[in-house]
């Protein structure tokens, strides 16, 4: 089944036209990247589907349902997003107890303390972080939160905006192993925003590379592994990539 | 190579909290000549403060201690703070992480880079203008006079982090800390940044040190790297000999970093037990 497929998709903020006919479809259980330089609209193509950029047209379809472009309770409980600072998308002034239930309480789901109590042990957290608050947690800490609340709802497509960039490499790993897992263990299909490629070669199957609002090249994580995508403009970013590892 | 541009032993910067005095960095020594000197490590292992400790940017409470603390000869620890001023800038400058917080919003680029230059030499307008264009042009700002009369928000971050090194190196210092000079740019960008100061300071003759958790970065545009955990530096290596690190966290922050061509299944993770059980 495909768990989200998107058509002619042209996303604007105002004026300004931002995609310009992005075509996907990514299969259930699939972990996807976007990849590309700042600007080439990947965050934008992850904001329109969690409903951030309502300003598109084309199709979004999410397990077969399409998307509206307003706010869609019952498109929440399917799919979920985790940004990429971990200081700036958590609520400074509720507990990780509440950050978490909050979810439970707007989709009326019974049963929140035991819940709670799970997914703090799914996502590798002591339960004594759960009546603390997010700035007496480290990077790392607070990026298992919002994978936390992320998952609360259970949904089954993961939207991730560049989820490792803001810690260090050591928290890095730690993130991606949790990340791989919980998809392992809950089959979720993930659509993961990056710049860094070897993340991609580790958590992905397939990339897009993007540039100017435009898909170059779809391609699959072997071809990548193997040095072999198609398009200058991705072997470009590919060389960058190889030329850091030293 | 002549004498030391920086000779540090035993330097020990302390904060008091409700918990009694905490030494975030542990008795570091070290030496640099007119050399790239690389210091790596994960968020809170004291490198930040390391670098800042060097242009004595530690605020109160805050303190530095150290038996030696000599830059070209000066004892740092012996200098006023009107002293001090003379040196940052003109002798030991600071590329910082984000040029979204560290320029004025509300003074031209080209103002800014004239201010800097101006603090510390007396000049002409017409000789401080031309000065500032060429230093656009050497950060490789293909139309500077329009550059120089755009504002910050005008401006690319990428462009903006090359202001701010035109900003560093116009007094022409001995020495530059650039500290994650790159890590608010995108990949591409950053590569050109760090060529830029490559190519400066190895024009100049100047000293780097150049402080970023990045090992790949760091190793790819140093001579020689100390890593640092919790305060202390646990190695010294040559760039080129990173691979064959000794120190077990060293090594596992090598192994953490995933490859172009990954296999493996699960990434190694630091064992951090030793810290949390604290």
């Amino acid at each position: 089944m495909t768990a989200l497929s998107l058509k002619h998709l042209d996303i604007s903020y105002g004026e300004t036209q931002i995609t310009h006919g992005i075509s996907l479809d990514i299969a259930e259980g699939e972990s996807f990247a976007l990849v590309g330089e700042s600007g080439s609209g990947k965050s934008t193509v992850l904001k329109a589907v969690a409903g951030l950029a309502p300003q598109w047209t084309g199709s979004i379809t999410v397990f077969g349902q399409p998307r509206s472009h307003g706010i869609d309770q019952h498109f929440a409980r399917h799919c979920q997003m985790v940004f990429q600072d971990p200081y700036g998308s958590l609520h400074p002034r509720k507990t990780i107890d509440a950050i978490l239930s909050e979810p439970l309480a707007i989709h009326g789901i019974g049963n929140q303390n035991s819940r709670v109590e799970d997914m703090l042990v799914a996502v590798g957290l002591d339960r004594k972080f759960r009546f603390r608050y997010p700035h007496q947690l480290s990077g790392g800490q607070r990026q298992r939160v919002a994978i936390a609340r992320a998952l609360m709802l259970e949904p089954k497509l993961l939207l991730l905006d560049e989820p490792t960039s803001a810690l260090d490499v050591s928290v890095q790993a730690e993130i991606l192993n949790l990340l791989k897992r919980l998809r392992r263990q809950q089959n979720l299909t993930f659509l993961m925003v990056t710049h860094n490629l070897p993340v991609v070669s580790f958590l992905c199957d397939r990339l897009a590379v993007m540039r100017h609002g435009r898909i170059v090249e779809i391609a699959d994580v072997a071809d990548l592994k193997r040095g072999a995508l198609q398009e200058p403009y991705s072997r470009e970013l590919m060389d960058i990539s190889v030329a850091h590892a030293g | 190579m002549s004498a030391p541009l920086l000779e540090i032993e035993n330097l020990r910067v302390s904060f008091p909290t409700q918990k009694g005095i905490i030494d975030v960095v542990r008795g570091v020594s070290f030496t640099l000549g007119r050399e790239r000197l690389g210091i790596v490590g994960e968020s809170g292992s004291g490198k930040s403060m390391t670098g800042r400790a060097i242009l004595k940017l530690i605020r109160a409470p805050g303190t530095i201690r150290a038996d030696t603390f000599r830059f070209d000869g000066i004892d740092l620890l012996k200098q006023t703070e009107k002293a001090m001023r003379r040196i940052r800038g003109a002798r030991i400058s600071m590329v910082m992480q984000d040029p979204k917080f560290s320029l004025n919003p509300v003074m031209t680029v080209g103002e800014q880079i004239a201010e800097a230059l101006q603090t510390h030499q007396r000049l002409s307008r017409r000789e401080t203008q031309k000065r500032v264009l060429t230093m656009l042009e050497a950060v490789r700002i293909d139309d500077p006079e329009r550059v120089a009369g755009l504002y910050p928000h005008e401006i690319s971050g990428g462009m903006g982090q090359r202001v701010m090194i035109a900003m560093m190196l116009i007094p022409e210092p001995d020495l530059l800390i650039a500290d994650e000079p790159t890590s608010a740019l995108d990949v591409s960008v950053q590569a050109q940044v760090l060529d830029i100061i490559d190519e400066q300071v190895r024009r100049k003759g100047m000293g780097l040190i150049f402080i970023s958790h990045d090992l790949n970065l760091v190793s790819s545009y140093c001579d020689r790297i100390l890593v640092m955990n919790t305060g202390e530096i646990v190695e010294e290596c040559q760039a080129g000999e990173l691979r064959n690190a000794v120190h077990p966290y060293t090594r596992g922050l090598i192994a953490a970093i995933p490859r172009l061509d990954e296999t493996r299944d699960e990434l190694p993770v630091l064992d951090r037990s030793a810290w949390v059980a604290k």
